[in-house]
């Protein structure tokens, strides 16, 4: 199964996402923030990140394009969770190399889907 | 698959209240001018993140009234908009009104919605003033999260003509998993265009050469389709093209199953209730305190398996090593209470940062001019000290602010800065927390205090009291000084309940006062409840405790030392100091061996500044204790706090120390009359 790292700094969310992804039977490891994310993924290559955008130390934006720079995650989806859905912030994450993002609010079966759709 | 999202409200709940914690003061110090981006970006965030969090979890009025203060954050971090006195104003008010439609979410009380709506129409009312970018913004997140809601309407499939850009890998999109996707939509066809694909030799295998057609069949809402290309737009070259219409029956069913997949979120979503949170309090540790539990733990088992090895086949030659590994396994024992008790452990900030808010508010209502300084915030002391701690507190920072600190003008004619000072600073000391509430106001009005105590015959007509006297004064039952019942103090609480409340924690408070240039209340609290550092004294061959914290000396009495003097029983000098001596053994009524003063020991304990002898057979050693209530098990016994359970499983009583020093300080009854032995003489 792939192993999922989810990057947040709001535990509730943090909390959310990874019982749900556990209950689907993903791996999930969690980050509390940008730096910590990118800690985290040069340790281990998850075969997909999924990050908030708004974080204290490093942001999302931020860290998918650190990620995107390393030989590890060339090619792997990094997915935004973002609560603003304007065509600048989605370019913004695109430039960034993010594969996509999910709008928050979302519930567990979209981020099921979500995942679905770059897993495998 | 279904998920409670119930689960994850408290800890939603928890996190929320330390964002709105952060709100605040970091609202707070943006209106002292301390603007920078760090600092807005940091509150923010915690906007952000309730919102966030509040409409996943579904409380869609908090996550509502909260996208108006992110949006008028964002606007402040874009730098669209100044940091007004209005703005933090509203914001503040916000912050109030958000805990309170948590809180109640949380209690699952019924909300207040007039003062929510109220707040958000002036917060819409701030946001159209200035710029129309905002509410342009805002209508387009809304339309974007009618989203997927409206479905269109019913066709009989698409045309879809796919050809991705060359870099298209590099995003971590895949053209596979999109027609996966699609499949899934309808009834499914694709041909490959294999057109673009270079010679093998040239092949540049991170790039992409295909392109693809594909016929989608079904009733499918374009809507769905142009998703599946979403996170690609501009990374590829894309048309979607209505089928001409023909049968499509056949996929029917399929579709059904899609829409039963889209309605199933909604029903999910409404059915959770947050009264099925639990009320479990819970704390929050450090990962560094577990991980040292952890370790601590870890090594305990080590020692363990040890011993069992040497008991395993025990013989006289083994007699050291299990001395070691008991000494070991003490240490352990020692070193795992403290990392246990380090986890109830919290810093005081979390009862200090409600402070700067209500300073604030109070001066701004006073009209006075005050400046809080804190420091020592990151004291660590127990967490139900603490909780218990936070409503004394509020009371003595309100005098200070509302008694202590003068009116500007006072103030300068006084020749001091119009800006009054509280300085509240927390440290350790011994086995105590210290806490001052200091203030360069006025000091205590001496005068008038004295008036008031004479009135409320608190004090003879003919008394002068002393300074210490008159501080004293101010915690006596039924006191208050303000001429009139203000608003922000003298609430009919006072200062006697303050010292009531602190006294049930087994702290003190007391308070310095200079006329003219302020006064300084100081509270003395344990850092724990639960376990304290004792003396076990023997009394009449039984075991009591004294909390070591309150001993001063231990010393010999020599004949002549102590006096018997009328009405107060006796007496005792040392160092010029003249103190009372307290027979433990006949207070609690055991029958001894020891009664001759020069036989036994005396213990010189403290207690709220006062000091006193108590007789006791012998010293035996200091030991940790547990404390056990004697309250909840027993009843309540004068002179006694507790009980705890010593190492060979008896019981030893711990010692009141202030309680035993008010009933030496009451004049002597019958059942108090001291047998004159052969060291005490007489005084007329």
């Amino acid at each position: 199964m792939p192993c999922i790292l989810i990057v947040d700094d709001s535990a509730s969310m943090r909390q959310m996402v990874t019982f749900t992804l556990k209950g689907a039977g993903y791996e999930v490891e969690e980050a509390v923030d940008g730096a910590d994310g990118l800690k985290k993924a040069k340790i281990k290559a998850f075969s997909i990140v999924v990050s908030d955008v708004n974080m204290p130390n490093m942001d999302g934006i931020t860290l998918i394009k650190e990620l995107r720079a390393l030989p590890n995650y060339k090619f792997t989806p990094l997915l935004l969770l973002t609560t603003e859905s304007t065509a600048e912030k989605k370019q913004e994450g695109k430039t960034a190399g993010a594969t996509g993002w999910m709008v928050k609010p979302f519930n567990p079966e979209q981020l099921l889907a979500t995942i679905k759709k770059v897993s495998g | 698959m279904t998920i409670d999202m119930s689960k994850f409200l408290d800890t939603f709940f928890e996190e929320s209240s330390e964002g709105l914690d952060a709100m605040e003061s970091g609202l707070l110090n943006m209106q002292d001018g301390a603007a920078d981006d760090e600092l807005i970006n940091t509150v923010f965030r915690a906007a952000h993140s309730i919102k966030g969090g509040s409409a996943t979890f579904g409380l869609s009025e908090v996550a509502e009234f909260t996208h108006h203060m992110e949006t008028l954050l964002d606007e402040v971090r874009a730098g669209k908009r100044a940091v007004a006195s209005d703005l933090v104003d509203v914001l503040l008010e916000s912050v109030d009104c958000l805990r309170a439609m948590l809180a109640a979410s949380k209690s699952g009380d019924t909300q207040n919605p007039e003062r929510a709506k109220a707040l958000g129409e002036r917060m819409a009312k701030m946001l159209k003033s200035q710029d129309l970018g905002a509410a342009s913004k805002k209508s387009k997140t809304a339309s974007s999260d009618a989203r997927l809601a409206t479905p269109d309407s019913r066709n009989t499939g698409w045309r879809i003509a796919f050809r991705p850009h060359a870099h298209l890998y590099r995003t971590g999109n895949d053209p596979v998993r999109m027609l996966r996707e699609l499949a899934d939509l309808g009834d499914f066809k694709v041909e490959c265009d294999t057109s673009r694909l270079p010679r093998f030799a040239d092949v540049q295998p991170e790039e992409c050469a295909l392109a693809w057609t594909i016929e989608l069949r079904g009733d499918i809402p374009e809507k769905r389709v142009r998703e599946v290309f979403d996170w690609v737009e501009g990374d590829c070259d894309l048309s979607i093209e209505r089928l001409a219409a023909d049968a499509a029956a056949n996929v029917q069913s399929k579709i059904s199953v899609h829409e039963a997949k889209a309605k199933a979120p909604e029903v999910k979503s409404s059915t959770q209730d947050p009264r099925s949170a639990s009320e479990a309090t819970s704390i929050r540790v450090g990962i560094d305190k577990v991980d040292a539990l952890i370790n601590m733990v870890g090594e305990l088992v080590i020692t363990q398996s040890m011993l069992g090895q040497v008991g395993k086949d025990f013989d006289m030659s083994r007699v050291e090593k299990l001395m070691h590994g008991l000494s070991q396994l003490e240490r352990n024992t020692r070193e795992l209470q403290e990392s246990v008790m380090r986890i109830r452990m919290m810093p005081i900030s979390f009862t200090f940062q409600r402070f700067p808010r209500m300073v604030r508010d109070l001066s701004q209502k006073l009209n006075k001019k005050i400046e809080l300084r804190m420091s020592g915030e990151q004291t660590e002391l127990d967490k139900t000290v603490m909780e218990k701690i936070g409503d004394p507190l509020v009371h003595l920072v309100r005098n200070s602010v509302d008694h202590g600190i003068e009116m500007p003008e006072v103030r300068r004619a006084a020749g001091k800065a119009e800006t009054g000072l509280v300085t509240l600073n927390a440290f350790h000391q011994g086995g105590n927390i210290v806490i001052e509430i200091k203030d360069d106001g006025a000091g205590l009005p001496r005068d008038k205090i004295i008036a008031k105590a004479r009135k409320q015959g608190l004090l003879g007509a003919d008394e002068e009291p002393d300074d210490d006297k008159v501080c004293e004064l101010i915690f006596m039952a039924g006191f208050s000084t303000a001429e009139q019942v203000s608003d922000v103090s003298g609430r009919g609480v006072g200062m006697d309940v303050v010292r009531k409340n602190i006294k049930a924690l087994g702290g003190s408070v007391d308070v310095k006062s200079q006329t003219g240039k302020g006064s300084t209340f100081t509270i003395h609290l344990p850092l724990t409840l639960a376990i304290m550092d004792g003396q076990s004294v023997l009394v009449g061959g039984e075991n009591y405790i004294i909390p070591l914290v309150s001993i001063v000396e231990s010393i010999q009495l020599k004949p002549g030392m102590v006096n018997l003097v009328a009405g107060q029983g006796e007496v005792m000098r040392l160092r010029n100091e003249v103190m009372p001596v307290l027979r433990l053994y006949q207070i609690f009524n055991v029958a001894s061996q020891v009664t001759d003063l020069h036989r036994g020991l005396l213990v010189v304990v403290e207690g709220e500044g006062k000091r006193v002898g108590l007789f006791v057979d012998e010293l035996l050693g200091q030991q940790q204790v547990v404390i056990k209530s004697l309250e909840t098990n027993f009843r309540k016994v004068a002179g006694v706090s507790g009980a705890t359970i010593l190492g060979d499983g008896t019981v030893a009583l711990i010692l009141d120390i202030p309680g035993l020093i008010q009933l030496a300080q009451q004049p002597v009854g019958v059942d108090r009359v001291v047998p004159v032995d052969n060291l005490t003489t007489i005084a007329a």
